[in-house]
């Protein structure tokens, strides 16, 4: 077959694909990971994508003082743990769960409203000479408003 | 890269997709390491998946329309239900455009009649949302279960809440699921403008010190950047063409706003488990720029609900 037919219709497949793995990662989403928000508010915004070992993401997002937040960031069993760093506007780190053993929470509040950077990453496991895993990672942000 | 080699790679990184995305999210149990799921790659092929590493995937995360109304709410500020889009307004929605900014317009003042407790208004603005989504495709995000457990729970703030955010969940990612990335980002910049118009209606321009919400307003200028991002990584849609022109007009108003933050410090509170990221931060925003803004702001949400 010819390349010029196998590039449509490879790209038809993956809109499939990826429309079927975007609702299993919803599923995914909503069963582990909203959970983790405890008696946090989750704010209702979907975050989530398939990432593969070693690759990243990064989220940009305001939040404000008077309000509580807790950050979760979940991965799929069968990928290796999730580094998540929060950064100010001037790159400085602000927290990394690598000093908290990679855990998936994290709650802060602020004194004065900011713009931060999420960077997440999720870490390699494979040898060079093997395939790195896929799966689907969540970002989710649960808020309390102050009494 | 020459262009067969080119054309190779974009191959390759499809199948790599297409392996990732069919093995992506199929179990949710622990599993052992033999088991795990493997793209399969041959080595020589490496660079490739390097490559597709390198395509970083952005968010640019605007505060929901819950969260919207949350930061109105937590300024102690008073409900003013003739600030809400009229409901017999959903009736003239008719375009993918009206309909997905009407969503997240219908959802914001869903958030503040459910935060201030106006529980008829809840059920009607439910169902005014309802109709934004059944418009847009968006199956069973809201149905009649959802009006049924709003009703039986009708005082409940909390558990209102809860199905207001799930139902915002079940929205946008089957928006995000099936390619309506435009249209995601619509119902997001409904809600924002519809918080913003609300909050800048309820600040008297005259008395603009020792008012919180005032405060709100100019820490919307931090959001402006990202919510140019967003239109911006769906530029070439008309309707989102449409709409960063006026998010650019509004972006000049905010220029004329001056914040200055001092460098954040983290705190952990050991009793409370959280962190307080502390700075100061001195603002700067005249009676006049706050009228313009205002105006700008009404300006906008009004052509979205007309």
């Amino acid at each position: 077959m010819r390349i010029s037919k196998i590039i449509p219709i490879l790209a038809l497949l993956t809109i499939l694909t990826t429309s079927y793995a975007g609702a299993q990662c919803k599923a995914f989403a909503k069963k582990v990971c909203l959970p983790e928000l405890g008696a946090f508010t989750h704010d209702g915004n979907y975050h989530a994508a398939v990432l593969v070992e070693g690759e990243e993401a990064e989220l940009y997002k305001t939040f404000y003082s008077d309000m509580d937040y807790r950050i979760a960031i979940c991965g799929e069993d069968k990928l290796p743990d999730i580094e998540f760093k929060i950064l100010d506007g001037n790159k400085n780190v602000l927290y990394s769960n690598k000093d908290s053993k990679y855990a998936k929470t994290w709650d802060f509040k602020l004194q004065s409203s900011q713009q931060l950077k999420l960077i997440v990453k999720v870490l390699s496991r494979s040898k060079p000479s093997e395939t790195p895993a896929s799966g689907c990672v969540s970002i989710m942000f649960g808020f309390k408003v102050k009494k | 890269m020459n262009k067969k080699s080119g054309i190779g790679s974009g191959i390759l990184i499809c199948a790599v997709l297409l392996a990732g995305s069919i093995s992506a999210c199929q179990t949710h149990g622990k599993k052992s390491a033999g088991e795990e799921a493997k793209i399969n790659v041959p080595k020589d092929n490496m660079p490739a998946v390097e490559e597709l590493k390198k395509a970083r995937k952005i968010f640019n995360a605007l505060p929901s329309p819950l969260e919207s109304a949350a930061i109105v709410k937590s300024a102690g500020s008073r409900f003013d239900p003739r600030l809400l889009n009229q409901l017999d307004n959903a009736n003239s929605y008719v375009t993918n455009k009206s309909m997905a900014l009407n969503l997240g317009i219908y959802t914001c003042d869903l958030s503040f009649a459910s935060l201030y407790e106006q529980t008829q208004l809840i059920i009607d603005y439910m169902n005014a949302a309802k109709k934004m989504a059944d418009g847009l495709g968006i199956l069973k995000a809201i149905d009649q279960t959802t009006i049924d457990k709003l009703e039986e729970n009708i005082n409940n703030s909390d558990v209102i809440m809860e199905i207001i955010s799930d139902t915002f969940l079940n929205s946008s990612s089957y928006l995000e699921d099936n390619g309506q990335h435009a249209n995601a980002a619509m119902v997001l910049v409904g809600g924002w403008f519809e918080g913003l118009y609300i909050s800048t209606q309820l600040v008297d321009a005259n008395h603009l010190n020792n008012n919180k919400l005032t405060g709100r307003i100019i820490d919307q200028k931090l959001s402006v950047d990202i919510l140019l991002n967003l239109l911006e990584s769906n530029k070439g849609n008309k309707s989102i063409d449409e709409i960063k022109v006026q998010v650019i007009k509004l972006k000049a108003v905010f220029d004329k706003i001056k914040i200055t933050t001092s460098q954040i410090k983290p705190e952990f509170d050991n009793a409370s488990k959280s962190t307080l990221l502390k700075s100061d931060v001195k603002t700067e925003m005249t009676p006049e720029v706050f009228k313009e803004l205002a105006s700008t702001v009404a300006e906008i949400r009004n052509s979205f609900v007309k």
